[in-house]
C-alpha cells in the first residue's frame, strides 16, 4: 500500500516538515513528513515518543499488586488492563476462564461493559462528535464538547449522560469509578446488592435508547458525506480480534480470530495462551512502539488492524437484537465482506455501544450478579496469560513469577500497538493523496489528525489536541535549517512566523 | 458577566486518570462551563496560547519533552496546580527510578518476548528520556496540590468552585481520605 513511504530512497535534499507539539498517541507522539522539492511526500512516520518501562519496574512486585497497579498505565481504559492482568493472575492461582465461579464471571463482564461503554461515549461524544457534527475543519472554537453542548445540547447531554453511566456501573462493580479494586486473583471481591442494582437498572433503557440514537446518528453523518467517508485514510488490512466459539462478537473471553483484507480466515478459535507462537513485534529505531505481526504471514504482510473495526468485521453475529440490526444494516451499506473505511471505526464504535448497553440491562436481570460465590482457586503456576478485547482492541497480559509468587517477567502487547502500523499507513495515506504535491495549509494538518483520531489511540483525548493548540510546523531542509515555519492559530488561521 | 476563569490542562507522564476524573463532574460541566473557558486542554479544546489563570498539571517528568512543556505552562499560568500522585510525587511511572534506564530498554527491546529487528529505538526524533521519573515540584514552582489517584471529581469542582468564588482553596479531610 504506502509501505513506501515509510523511509525515503535518498534522505538527502529532503524537506523536514515536523506536525509537533504532541500528538500524544499512547503518550506522546507526533508526526514527521520528508518532501522533496516538488512537495512531494517522501517520507510519513507517526513517532510514539514516551517511554515507560512497565515491563522492567514491574518485576520484583508480588503478582496480587497487578491488576491495581497495571491499570495506571494508562486512563482511557483502566478496567481493561484490570481485568486482563486480573485473567492473567487467575491462571496463577490454578483458575482458567471456564474454573472461574459464574457470579465472578458474570460480575466482570459487567465491569467490563461498563467500561466499554464509557470508553467509546467519551471518545464519540466528547471528543470525536464536535468533529463529525460541526465538520473537520469547522471553526476551532466549536471542536469542543462546551459548543456541543451549546448547540446540539440534546445530543451533547446524552454523551455526558451514557458516560456517566458507564462509570457508574464500573463504580458499583469496583466500588470506584477510576482506579476501583474489583477483580482478585480467581475471582471478584464483592457483588452485588440488590440496591446497587435497581439503582442501575432504573436508568438502562434509557441508555438502550440513547446508544441506539447514536447508532442513527453516525449513520447519518457517514453516509451523508460520500465517498469522502469511505475512502478517507482507508487502507485494506488483515484485522484481529477475539470472538466467542460460535464466532460472535465477544469482549471479555474467547478465542483469537484473524481474517484477510478479502475476509478470508487466517485463523480461528486459537487459544491465546499460544499468542507467542504466532505474533512477534518488530522494533524499529525511529519510534518507541513496536509493530506487531502474525508470524505466519511475515513482517510485511502480516500486520493486523484491532478494535471495533476489526471486531465488527471479523464476528460473525452480535448476539443482542439492537445491535446486530445495526450490525447488519453497517455491512449492507459496504457490501463487501470486509469495510476498510478508517472512519468507519466510529459507526462501529457506536454498534459497540449499543450492544454494551444491551448486554448490560441482561446482565442486571441475571440473579447470578448478586450472588455469594465469588473466588476460586486450584493449584499454582508459575505463568499466567489474560487477554481481553479492550475498547480499542485487543490487549494481551503475559506474567511470569517465581515460588515467592514474585514476578520476574512481563510482556505486555497494548491494544494501540496493534495498530501502530495501521496508523502510520492512514498517515501515509492521507500524505499520498490529500496533501502530496500541495502548499503546506490547515487542511493539511487537519487531516493528519484525523486520521489518527479515528483509531481512538489510547491517551485519545491528547491525540485529540493535535491541531487544537496552535500547531507548529517546521520545514527544514536536508542541511537541518529552517526554511519555513508555519503557525496554525487558534482559530484556524494559518501564519507564517519570521524569525 | 465577569470574564471566564481561564484553565489550561496537561498531561506528562500521567495515565490521564485524573483527566478522567475532571469529566466525572458529569452534568455540572455545564455549570463549570459557564464561569470556566478552557485553554490549551486535551479534553475540551477550546484552544489557545496565551496567559491563563490556572494551569493543571498531571503527570511527572519522564523526558525532556515534558521538562519543555512544564516551563511553558508556568510561564504562562498563574497558578500552577500539581494534580494526582504522579504530579506531586512521580507516582506508578517512577517506580522505574530505582532501576538503570537501560535496564528497562532492553527489557522491552531487546529481550522482550518475540522481539525481532531488537535494538533500543535511538532516532533523533525521540525526545530524551530522564534517567528518573521527577515530581514537577522539582523543576518549576507549584502552587497548589490536589492529592488523589486520581483526585475525584468532588476535589476538582471544590477547587475550582472556590476558585471561581474568588476564595482559597482549601479541601476538607472527606476529599483527600482514600481508600
Ligand atoms: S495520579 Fe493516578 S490517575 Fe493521575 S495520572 Fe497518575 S496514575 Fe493516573
Amino acid at each position: 500500500m504506502y509501505e513506501n513511504l515509510e523511509t525515503a530512497d535518498k534522505q538527502k535534499n529532503l524537506k523536514r516538515v515536523v506536525v509537533d507539539p504532541v500528538s500524544r498517541v499512547e503518550g506522546h507522539g507526533k508526526v514527521t513528513l520528508l518532501l522533496d522539492e516538488n512537495n512531494k511526500v517522501q517520507q510519513a512516520r507517526l513517532h510514539i515518543v514516551e517511554f515507560r518501562g512497565f515491563e522492567k519496574f514491574i518485576q520484583g512486585r508480588p503478582y496480587w499488586e497487578l491488576p491495581v497497579l497495571v491499570q495506571r498505565l494508562c486512563d482511557i481504559c483502566p478496567v481493561s488492563h484490570h481485568l486482563a492482568a486480573a485473567k492473567a493472575i487467575d491462571q496463577l492461582v490454578g483458575i482458567d476462564p471456564v474454573n472461574l465461579p459464574v457470579s465472578a464471571d458474570k460480575l466482570r463482564r459487567l465491569l467490563h461493559f461498563g467500561q466499554v461503554l464509557q470508553s467509546h461515549a467519551l471518545h464519540f461524544f466528547h471528543l470525536s462528535s464536535p468533529d463529525l457534527l460541526f465538520g473537520f475543519e469547522s471553526d476551532i472554537s466549536k471542536r469542543n464538547i462546551i459548543a456541543v453542548l451549546n448547540d446540539y445540547p440534546e445530543v451533547g447531554l446524552q454523551g455526558v449522560k451514557l458516560r456517566k453511566f458507564g462509570q457508574e456501573v464500573i463504580r458499583m462493580v469496583s466500588g470506584k469509578r477510576i482506579h476501583g479494586t474489583g477483580a482478585i486473583a480467581g475471582g471478584m471481591n464483592k457483588s452485588l446488592t440488590k440496591e446497587e442494582r435497581d439503582y442501575l437498572l432504573a436508568d438502562v433503557d434509557q441508555m438502550i435508547e440513547w446508544s441506539a440514537g447514536s447508532v442513527a446518528l453516525i449513520k447519518k453523518i457517514h453516509c451523508s458525506n460520500l465517498p469522502y467517508y469511505d475512502d478517507f485514510a482507508t487502507i485494506e488490512t488483515n484485522y484481529l480480534g477475539l470472538t466467542k466459539a460460535d464466532g460472535a462478537l465477544e469482549l471479555y473471553h474467547g478465542g483469537i480470530r484473524a481474517k484477510d483484507k478479502l475476509g478470508n480466515t487466517i485463523l480461528d478459535h486459537f487459544d491465546y495462551c499460544n499468542y507467542n507462537d504466532i505474533i512477534h513485534e518488530e522494533v524499529r529505531s525511529w519510534t518507541y512502539m513496536k509493530f506487531p505481526y502474525l508470524t505466519s504471514l511475515g513482517k510485511e504482510d502480516g500486520w493486523y488492524r484491532v478494535g471495533p473495526l476489526a471486531r465488527v468485521n471479523n464476528c460473525d453475529y452480535i448476539d443482542t437484537p439492537l445491535a446486530e440490526a445495526a450490525r447488519v444494516e453497517f455491512k449492507q451499506h459496504s457490501g463487501s465482506a470486509m469495510v476498510h473505511s478508517t472512519l468507519a471505526f466510529h459507526w462501529t464504535r457506536l454498534i459497540e455501544v449499543l450492544h454494551c448497553a444491551e448486554s448490560i440491562k441482561t446482565l442486571l436481570n441475571d440473579p447470578d450478579i448478586m450472588g455469594s460465590d465469588l473466588v476460586a482457586q486450584g493449584e499454582k503456576r508459575y505463568r499466567g496469560i489474560g487477554v481481553i478485547e479492550a475498547p480499542r482492541g485487543t490487549l494481551f497480559h503475559d506474567y511470569e513469577i517465581d515460588e515467592n509468587d514474585i514476578v520476574t517477567k512481563a510482556n505486555l502487547i497494548v491494544s494501540t500497538t496493534s495498530n501502530n502500523m495501521g496508523m502510520n499507513e492512514s498517515v501515509r495515506q492521507v500524505a499520498a493523496e490529500y496533501l502530496s504535491g500541495q502548499e503546506l495549509t490547515e487542511p493539511l494538518l487537519n487531516n493528519l489528525e484525523v486520521a489518527i483520531r479515528a483509531y481512538d489511540p489510547c491517551l485519545s483525548c491528547a491525540t485529540h489536541a493535535v491541531g487544537k493548540m496552535p500547531l507548529q510546523v517546521e520545514l527544514i531542509n536536508a542541511e537541518g535549517e529552517c526554511i519555513d515555519k508555519l503557525m496554525k492559530q487558534s482559530n484556524g488561521e494559518i501564519i507564517k512566523l519570521e524569525d | 458577566m465577569a470574564d471566564k476563569l481561564k484553565v489550561a490542562t496537561t498531561s506528562l507522564a500521567g495515565c490521564f486518570g485524573c483527566h478522567m476524573s475532571l469529566l466525572d463532574i458529569d452534568e455540572r460541566m455545564l455549570e463549570l462551563a459557564k464561569h470556566v473557558e478552557f485553554d490549551r486542554s486535551p479534553i475540551t479544546d477550546i484552544e489557545h496560547c496565551g496567559p491563563c489563570d490556572i494551569g493543571l498539571i498531571e503527570g511527572g517528568v519522564c523526558n525532556s519533552e515534558n521538562v519543555h512543556v512544564l516551563r511553558e505552562f508556568r510561564k504562562n499560568c498563574k497558578v500552577l496546580v500539581a494534580v494526582g500522585a504522579c504530579a506531586i510525587n512521580g507516582g506508578l511511572p517512577a517506580m522505574r527510578n530505582h532501576i538503570p534506564l537501560e535496564d528497562c530498554l532492553k527489557e522491552s527491546y531487546i529481550d522482550g518476548l518475540g522481539v525481532e529487528n531488537a535494538q533500543i529505538p535511538s532516532d533523533p526524533e525521540l525526545p530524551l528520556l530522564l534517567d528518573k521519573v521527577h515530581p514537577i515540584h522539582e523543576i518549576v514552582k507549584v502552587d497548589y496540590y490536589m492529592p488523589g489517584c486520581p483526585p475525584s471529581a468532588d476535589v476538582f469542582w471544590s477547587f475550582l468552585s472556590a476558585i471561581i468564588a474568588g476564595q482559597e482553596p482549601a479541601l476538607p479531610y472527606d476529599l483527600v481520605h482514600f481508600d
